[in-house]
């Protein structure tokens, strides 16, 4: 007899997919410096790593803070206590002013438009719930986040439709992707109900640029449809150009008294940009009444812990500390960023162009056996067993072009990054090695693919030699 | 055009129930003792106020069990940081312990089965979703907390079929009145896919005995149906007969001998009536299903525990000798609170439901309706609201099947303002006595004294209207109890 239910029995929450796979596999073999040198390194978790320490300076600063104490007076029983949906005021508070903060002061937040969550994770799956009936479905630019297809779709039985981006142009969102979309989702008599972006993107590391907005505002309004921008790393920007939110681009364009307005809807959280995950710090910022008024009830069954919310309040208001925080902390990812980028250039290895995130959106292309999912799959294998690093395949952000991955730089130290880099180096060159001898024994049978692969070896072999010079 | 969605705009969130206005009344006008003496009292909130110095004091002497203090700091970022869905592997076993701790050792519970989710009001809706598809329904034994029909029904679909419980026999749950309900679900071509139980219960604040539970245990395992226990209250038991938990009913031998299909039995869990920590969210769901477990865990997702919290109560029901310490003093705190509450009542003329656990009050104001209707009991709840300025939870709130029943929570306010509140009962009920002597129909007396602001259309309650009028333009925005997660 079926005993559970048909959401407990699916497998709309994702968790097979190879995103996750890699993860079981490092929790197999996890790297350590001392006590694990040959395991595998994470490089598939989006972790921000890089400046506990100026939080942990913070908190020895403000014993008050961290004891439950305000003015030297105990508080705890208050905060046991407090349980109320619409969050601590003060927390709130000094969250839109954080907010507000990262976006240049350009914007600014009204608290009461604010529904704190358990997480973005919670935030993204509440919006679906008010948003979006069973079947309905929402717009998603590829490639996207894994853990959507389990956060927008599986309790809600909401549907996710691509929109298909390649590198054509960047994986920039244009007109036509849009158009194509939509369609797609009226062929498959779905009902679409808005579109959701990450900006800055994940896995992408790019932010929208105002055109992309102005783009996605335009569409949205003559759909007369939402528009969620889960801008959970938006504190994470290091490079020009700077981070535009939707927020500014709406007032820009006078859509401020228009419908468009109560469409719109900021997904935000202090898991990225100040490396909390643990703490479940999400929001959902909306202009429109009743969905602040309907996810605030569901915000029930995910509430932030009330001493949790003290603790940030505290620190989030000290705006000084926090400028100071943001500064240096996108100074550190800037520099990850270089190593990375440039330790695999060194090797043939291109990154996507990018200006935010924890990661970089990798181009392998040149590496598959064959311009297919398989043959992604394939390398992934590979990296993840034998070069032991756990990065994440583009198939499980489901990029539609294969070859492309995501790569974390966030959450390790500096050397660590490096054995990274140097481990990918020797397995580049030793394919390239392997490549040659194969090349050569089989020099009569070359097909076209195997072709263009000893092309781009010939080429490293080459540059090696030069370099040996 | 319909923008939104079906959830984002019925009413199943149930928030705009009458039931509600006594909390604005507390809102608009709250007592407190030198400020405010004459003000409404909060007694519809079960919250355990009794024993937060033991806490205090023991917070004081762990600092390390905050990661923000300077002898707990090594532990921030590795705690911050954490975000897996199994939780701190410390919190599961401290919670596996205090659990076993409080249902006297006899039983043992599995870390590896501990999940977490946001407080049991996450803990109940995620077991719905894991057990229960749209349109199925459970059958739960009335009265029953409020909360229930938005945590159970809201965003889950599911029905809830209440199995009416009668005064004559003290509320207990009979099978024949489970049957009954079953029967009429299936009649009504309605999937019913299980039970669910609190124990202790709330309202009635008593727990079930052994046979019952296994009495109950053995039809819905006849019945391939789920059982959920919510034993939320389980650590307010202050009083024989001992607290039996479900998991001791379930024991190998119970199994065995009797075809127990132990995938269908699971626990709730909190830490929010118990230690009085409903502010810091920590939900537990307890199943026996393995697949269950793991679909259970990946929805909790949705609403984990901060790390920061799992840290410091892994810490804190990890030291054994504060919580047997705790249990024994906060089982007589509540034990002695009861013991005047209800002893005050008694002297006045008013009885409670015989319980031995719970923050709360059954009371029998029967006798005070001028008619034994729905009405009736709305007309002596808008009294005791506005003249004798109490918040008191009315029985029909809980779906209780009789009308005259009331909650009276007792463990969320001081020993004075019990005092206070007797007082006023007393000479409400004296009053009464007095124009009852005088016959003279004594809710229209004091229908026109008071100063009744409250907006029930015809005085009739319908759960479902959505009155845009419960919230008048001067008054400020409403505390709901479902403002609390749990009330």
């Amino acid at each position: 007899m079926k005993f559970l239910s048909k959401k407990a029995t699916c497998n709309s929450h994702g968790q097979d997919s190879s995103y996750f796979l890699g993860w079981e596999e490092y929790e197999k073999n996890p790297y350590d410096e001392i006590r694990n040198p040959k395991g595998i390194i994470q490089m598939g978790l989006a972790e921000n790593q890089l400046s506990f320490d100026l939080l942990e300076s913070w908190l020895a600063q403000n014993p008050d803070a961290a004891g439950f104490k305000r003015n030297g007076e105990s508080i705890f029983r208050e905060l046991a206590l407090f349980q109320d949906y619409r969050g601590l005021p003060a927390f709130k508070d000094a969250l839109v002013q954080f907010m507000a903060e990262i976006r240049g002061n350009k914007v600014s937040f009204d608290s009461n438009k604010l529904v704190l969550t358990a997480g973005a994770t919670s935030a993204n799956e509440t919006l679906m719930f008010c948003l979006t009936d069973p079947g309905d479905a929402f717009l998603l630019p590829t490639p996207y986040y894994p853990g959507f297809d389990r956060d927008l779709k599986w309790r809600t039985g909401a549907e996710i439709v691509p929109i298909q981006c390649t590198s054509s142009n960047g994986f920039r969102i244009t007109e036509s992707a849009l158009e194509e979309a939509y369609q797609e989702a009226k062929k498959r008599n779905l009902k679409v109900k808005g579109v959701l972006v990450t900006n800055p993107s994940n896995p992408l590391g790019t932010t929208l640029s105002k055109q992309e907005l102005e783009l996605l505002l335009t569409f949205i309004a003559k759909k007369q449809i939402h528009l969620i921008s889960d801008e959970i790393y938006s504190g994470t920007v290091f490079n020009s150009p700077k981070f535009v939110s939707v927020m500014e681009v709406l007032i820009e364009n006078n859509y401020m008294h228009t419908d468009v307005w109560d469409r719109v809807h900021i997904v935000y959280s202090l898991s990225k940009d100040l490396g909390l995950p643990g703490f479940r710090v999400g929001a959902i910022y909306s202009n429109d009444e009743m969905v602040v008024s309907a996810a605030t009830k569901m915000s029930s069954f995910g509430l932030i812990s009330s001493q949790t919310q003290y603790l940030l309040s505290a620190m989030l208001s000290d705006k000084k500390f926090m400028k100071k925080y943001v500064s240096e902390n996108q100074k550190r990812l800037k520099k990850r960023h270089e190593m990375l980028v440039r330790g695999l250039k060194k090797i043939g290895i291109s990154c996507l162009d990018s200006n935010a995130g924890l990661f970089c959106w990798v181009d392998m292309r040149h590496l598959l056996s064959s311009n297919t999912f398989d043959a992604e799959m394939e390398l992934w294998k590979k990296i993840v067993y034998e070069v032991a690093l756990n990065i994440s395949p583009g198939s499980s952000c489901h990029c539609t072009e294969p070859g492309w991955f995501r790569a974390c730089f966030a959450n390790m130290s500096e050397n660590t990054l490096n054995i990274a880099i140097q481990r990918l180096k020797d397995f580049v060159y030793s394919s390239a090695r392997d490549s040659d001898i194969q090349n050569h024994q089989h020099s009569n049978n070359t097909s076209p693919k195997k072709k263009s692969f000893s092309k781009w070896v010939f080429r490293l072999s080459f540059n090696e030699r030069q370099r040996e010079r | 055009m319909a923008l939104l969605s079906k959830l984002a705009t019925n009413e199943q969130h149930g928030e705009n129930s009458p039931y509600f206005d006594g909390w604005k009344a507390y809102d608009n006008d709250p007592f407190h003792l030198v400020n405010n003496p004459n003000g409404v009292i909060q007694m519809g909130l079960a919250e355990n106020q009794l024993s937060f110095d033991l806490i205090e004091e023991w917070i004081k002497r762990n600092p390390k069990a905050s990661i923000c203090t300077t002898e707990g700091m090594e532990s921030f970022r590795t705690i911050a940081n954490f975000q897996d869905y199994h939780g701190l592997p410390e919190f599961r076993s401290a919670i596996a312990k205090f659990m076993e701790k409080t249902r006297g050792s006899r039983v043992k519970f599995d870390p590896e089965r501990v999940v977490m989710a946001g407080g049991a009001t996450g803990a109940n809706e995620t077991l719905m979703f894991c057990l229960a598809d749209p349109g199925d329904a459970f059958l739960v034994p009335s009265p029953y907390y409020p909360g229930f029909n938005r945590d159970l029904r809201w965003r889950t679909g599911v029905q809830l079929l209440p199995i009416s419980c009668k005064s004559s026999n003290s509320f207990k749950i009979t099978i024949e009145a489970l049957k009954e309900a079953y029967e009429n679900a299936q009649q009504a071509n309605v999937k019913v896919k299980g039970l669910i139980l609190t124990n202790p219960s709330n309202p009635l604040g008593t727990t079930l005995d052994r046979d019952t539970l296994k009495n109950l245990l053995t039809f819905t395992n006849e019945h391939n149906i789920h059982l959920v226990c919510d034993e939320i209250y389980a650590t307010t038991v202050f009083d024989a007969p001992q607290f039996v938990s479900i998991a001791e009913i379930i024991t190998n031998d119970e199994v065995t001998n009797r075809c127990i299909n132990k995938d269908l039995v699971h626990i709730v869990y909190s830490l929010s009536k118990d230690m009085g920590f409903p502010g810091f969210r920590v939900g537990i769901v307890y199943s026996f299903n393995d697949d269950v477990v793991n679909c259970a865990r990946k929805m909790s997702s949705f609403g984990l525990v901060s790390t920061q919290t799992q840290h410091i109560i892994a810490a804190m029901l990890s030291d054994d000798e504060f919580v047997e310490e705790f249990l024994i003093e906060s089982a007589k705190r509540l034990r002695k609170r009861h013991e005047k509450f209800t002893g005050g009542l008694e002297e006045v003329g008013i009885k409670c439901l015989k319980s031995n656990a719970g923050l709360f009050c059954w009371m029998d104001l029967r006798p005070l309706l001028k008619e034994p209707t729905h009405d009736g009991e709305v007309t002596l709840w808008k009294l005791i609201i506005n003249d004798v300025k109490l918040n008191v939870s009315p029985g029909s709130s809980f779906n209780c099947p009789e009308t005259g029943w009331f909650r009276v929570c007792f463990a969320n306010i001081d020993d004075q303002t019990v005092d206070i509140a007797l007082v006023r009962i007393r000479m409400f009920v004296d009053g009464n006595n007095d124009v009852k002597e005088n016959g003279v129909a004594k809710e229209k007396q004091h229908w026109k004294r008071s100063n009744l602001r409250l907006s029930f259309s015809n005085g009739k309650y319908d759960e479902n209207v959505m009155s845009l009028n419960m919230m008048s333009p001067n008054s400020p925005i409403p505390h709901s109890p479902l403002v609390r997660a749990r009330n």
